[in-house]
């Protein structure tokens, strides 16, 4: 227990979702006799639930900043089907189709920041609404037709890294990613001893790096072999790797800029925040409009995937970002959880998700069963809360790129001040 | 009116953890009389009607209450009001999307087979609204009359519960002069109709009006009582009894090192951010000297949060008109990122909900008003970050095991010291401090009270606001008076005394 704490940097507890996910993936392996640990089976998983995931990103800024966006799965896939017809009918390349398909979701997320931060209207009205207006203009614009999309455009969607270079009976990209990966992972940890020892704060002991460098690495290695000796034509999946790069990039973004700091400002005490000189209104702004760009991204990426968009795609989508965003430590008042909290959250739905259609559990029970998860993920956090013990999941991956979460708060304290407060100074003289 | 005692309350003792916020009060409320209850702010007013309300149950505190001749045990709000007590709270507690008659009787509504009686509801508050001299139709909504009637209304509920003792906390602090007047004549007319009434209240004048005995409660002891008519009581003896306390030696030694003006406000007006026509700041004019720290006395709801919240980037209020002028030049400042920016810096009175963000940890807290400065591209150095929160952690000796701790574990005092050093960091001209010792236990006050001065000598300008009249006089180079939105007097640290400034403060007498 205590070379466990070690391990993961004070506090096991912060690594609760993590373990879920891994004895997940364990118990289904067992289950389904080795079927979910293979190579077909994981390409299925990263394919069928990027656009997801890239939802989630975005979701948990919006979350963070206390807000809601119920309009994503709309706004999927009316972009979806405006670069469908944009391409068939104007005849534009497919790439000119994505950045036609980014402009649009720029638009929507200029319409629906503008009512929320400068109007004050609250998000869940605002993309209430536009949940509505945006399927609508889906249908209106498709005229309720399903738009095939052309080969090159699906590449986003379905394609997998190409074979390059020297035959080595794997997929040579996709080991070099891997080995890429194990490098950061190496680096990082040596970079962060440095750093921890160069301000003087308590440097862990060497061995603890070691074992911990081994286990990542191994894992990615793993996955790298998985994902690199699939079946001829296949490898590393092409919305896997738009969501890793979006993974780092929002990842540096909300811990590491100024903007992602004032995100989280707003989000945990608005009015402290004004007063601290944050823009807040401008904040609102640019995190209702970057939710609307990520989710015409994942519209474009659904279409890709499925070769044609059609008058139903993104139906639900919102709720399963949602749900991934709270599984992964969000707080409903905002202020606190991660990305790759969130990306945690989202791929616990998947493997549940995934793992049971192995099992051959239908539909029906698959959605009682991820329901349940939903509550008791919540309910667990919800208790931890109320004991004054620390958040769980809001502890979450603090690790992970220094996931910002709420510290722990005793109950008792936070009386002891309040009662302080309501007698005034005077008593104490 | 005969002597016959309708609330005793013996030797309440209530205790907070650290702090004791009543020590052994007693007070005895005679039938039909008004009795005031004056104390500073904080002195343990309101905690005593919280304990006689039962807001504070009955065994957390130690004492005894007789009410009508019977010991009472409240456990809540509901069976004091169930014994004929009634609290109206400074803050109306009205909901003002229901219409008058709603309001009146919530949680309390005449049925006839479990169906709201509305025909009883409507007749019924009408004459209750006949009694407060209210004149409104019953189905108006609560939102849609002003908050002198709105007040009416809360007494129109009370005499619906079939009020016997009726506690109110500040209630002309909202009204204006008319509005007032109308007020006490109501309680006046309720005494004659037997009904007790306890009176909490700021406004000294009143208080001589209209109350025939009064408690004054200091430091969280009952000091006298006093019979309006028999004690000849006014005003100058009612301050003495509220600040008559001695001051120790509670600021470190400390001479100052004063510049020339460099920051002057003038003609400040600002109207109130939701009443069109109410203004919380009336023409101003102050001036602030580098290495001074100059006060602004006033009490709760003067004006003092008010003034220096749009001085600091107009983020209070509706800004009417006037100027600001740092070294000489005018500047603008629109908001609170051009306030910082040219050199102000704003600590709040209220630590928890407008001065910090209690999910973060001390690091991120340090930092949060200039991360420009620890930015390096687009990357806030995590290093820079740390090193700078240890600093102040040092410098001011912040009790904590690491700046990685949330402030939402630390005491009042160490939770001041982080939003401090803040403040510190943006490197500002001019500091202002809004009560930057409330709920701070002594021995921070004084760490706090040696980093205010430190910061004067180094050149910068501070203004302190505080409600407690020895801090200001123990602090301050100089101190304003506001009343009611108005400065009404500048007195050097020589001149002022406690007397003098409650005067002003009160504005009991017109001239400074």
């Amino acid at each position: 227990m205590n070379s466990l704490k070690k391990l993961f940097g004070g506090n096991t507890r912060q690594f609760g979702m993590i373990f879920a996910l891994i004895a997940l993936v364990i118990f289904f392996q067992w289950q389904t006799g080795g079927k979910t640990l293979t190579s077909a089976n994981m390409m299925n998983l990263f394919n069928g639930n990027s656009y997801i995931l890239i939802l989630a990103i975005g979701m948990v800024l919006v979350i963070i900043a206390g807000h809601i966006d119920l309009s994503v799965g709309s706004i999927a896939a009316f972009a979806g089907i405006v670069v469908a017809i944009a391409m068939r009918d104007w005849g534009i390349p497919w790439y000119m189709g994505i950045l036609v398909g980014l402009g649009l979701g720029a638009l929507i997320g200029i319409w629906q920041g503008f009512w929320v931060a400068y109007v004050g209207i609250p998000a869940f009205i605002v993309t209430l609404a536009g949940m509505l207006l945006f399927r609508g203009a889906n249908q209106f614009v498709g005229k309720s037709n399903t738009v095939p999309v052309p080969q090159e455009f699906q590449y986003i969607g379905s394609g997998y890294l190409p074979e390059v270079g020297p035959v080595t009976g794997y997929n040579n990209l996709t080991l070099l990613l891997g080995f890429l990966l194990v490098g950061v992972v190496i680096y990082n940890e040596l970079k962060n001893r440095k750093r921890l020892e160069r301000v003087g704060a308590e440097t862990p002991e060497m061995w603890v790096s070691v074992l911990k460098i081994a286990l990542v690495s191994a894992a990615i290695l793993y996955a790298t072999y998985l994902f690199a000796t699939g079946r001829p034509g296949t490898s590393f999946p092409i919305p896997g790797l738009i969501l890793g790069v979006l993974v780092i990039i929002y990842g540096f973004i909300s811990n590491k800029t100024i903007a992602g700091r004032h995100v989280y400002a707003v989000g945990g005490n608005r009015h402290a925040a004004e007063l601290s000189g944050v823009k807040s209104r401008r904040i609102n702004f640019l995190v209702m409009m970057n939710m609307s760009i990520l989710a015409s991204l994942a519209g474009m990426i659904f279409v890709g995937r499925s070769t044609a968009s059609g008058p139903f795609d993104g139906v639900g989508w919102e709720l399963d970002a949602i749900a991934a965003v709270f599984i992964g430590g969000a707080a409903v008042t905002g202020g606190v959880g991660t990305v790759v909290g969130s990306i945690i959250g989202g791929l616990v739905m998947a493997v549940l998700n995934n793992g049971l259609q192995l099992l051959g559990i239908g539909a029906d029970m698959t959605q009682i069963i991820k329901g349940l998860v939903l509550l008791v993920a919540v309910a667990f956090d919800v208790y931890n809360k109320s004991q004054g013990k620390p958040s769980i999941t809001g502890l979450l991956a603090r690790g992970f790129g220094g996931g910002r979460n709420k510290p722990e708060a005793p109950a008792d304290a936070e009386e002891n001040l309040a009662a302080r407060e309501a007698v005034g100074t005077k008593q104490v003289l | 009116m005969d002597n016959h005692i309708i609330l005793e309350m013996q030797s309440i003792t209530k205790e907070f953890p650290g702090v004791k916020a009543l020590d052994n009060v007693s007070l005895s409320v005679t039938a039909g009389e008004i009795h005031a209850i004056c104390g500073e702010n904080g002195a343990g007013k309101s905690t005593l009607m919280k304990v006689l309300s039962g807001v504070y149950p009955h065994g957390t505190y130690s004492g005894r209450i007789v009410f009508q001749g019977r010991e009472v045990q409240f456990k809540d709000i509901r069976s004091s009001e169930a014994a004929g007590i009634v609290i109206i709270h400074q803050e109306l507690a009205l909901i003002p999307e229901l219409s008058i008659a709603e309001n009146i009787f919530l949680g309390n509504e005449p049925t006839r087979f479990g169906v709201i009686n509305w025909d009883k509801v409507n007749s019924d508050t009408l004459e209750l609204m006949a009694r407060v001299g209210l004149r409104e139709e019953p189905t108006t909504k609560v939102k849609d009359i002003g908050v002198g009637k709105q007040q009416l209304v809360e007494i129109a509920k009370a005499l619906s519960k079939s009020v016997k003792l009726l506690i109110l906390d500040e209630p002309t602090a909202a009204l204006n002069e008319s509005d007032s007047q109308h007020l006490l004549d109501l309680m006046a007319g309720l005494r004659s109709k037997g009904i007790s009434c306890i009176m909490i209240s700021h406004k000294l004048n009143e208080i001589e009006q209209i109350a025939d005995s009064i408690t004054i409660i200091r430091d969280g002891k009952s000091i006298e009582t006093l019979h309006v008519k028999n004690d000849g009581v006014d005003e100058d003896r009612i301050i003495r009894g509220m600040v008559g306390r001695s001051l120790e030696s509670r600021f470190p030694d400390h001479t100052p090192k004063i510049g020339e003006v460099f920051f002057e406000v003038r003609n400040w007006t600002v109207g109130h951010p939701a009443v069109g026509d109410r203004l919380v700041c009336k023409n101003s004019n102050f001036t602030v000297r580098r290495g001074e720290i100059v006060g602004f006395a006033g009490l709760m709801g003067a004006g003092r949060t008010e003034l220096a919240r749009s001085v600091f980037g107009r983020s209070y209020g509706n800004f009417k008109s006037g100027q600001i002028f740092k070294d000489g030049k005018e500047i603008q400042l629109r908001n609170v990122a051009q306030a910082i920016e040219h050199g102000l810096a704003y600590v709040t009175e209220d630590r928890k909900s407008l001065g910090l963000n209690l999910l973060d940890d001390i690091k991120a807290t340090t930092v949060a008003a200039n991360l420009q400065k620890i930015t390096k591209g687009l990357v806030v150095d995590a290093d820079q970050e740390f090193v700078v929160a240890e600093e102040y952690r040092k410098s001011l000796r912040t009790k904590t095991p690491s700046v990685n701790e949330g402030v939402a574990k630390l005491s009042g005092g160490n939770q001041q010291k982080v939003v401090l050093a803040k403040w510190m960091f943006t490197d500002p001209d001019l500091l202002i401090l809004d009560e930057p010792t409330r709920g701070i236990d002594v021995g921070a006050k004084y760490e706090i009270y040696g980093i205010i001065q430190r910061l004067a000598d180094q050149g910068k300008g501070v203004i302190v606001i505080s409600s407690e009249l020895p801090e200001l006089l123990g602090l301050s180079d100089r101190i304003y008076t506001i009343f009611e939105g108005a400065i009404t007097g500048e007195v050097s640290r020589d001149e002022a005394s406690q007397e003098s400034l409650m005067k002003l403060m009160t504005a009991s007498r017109k001239s400074a």
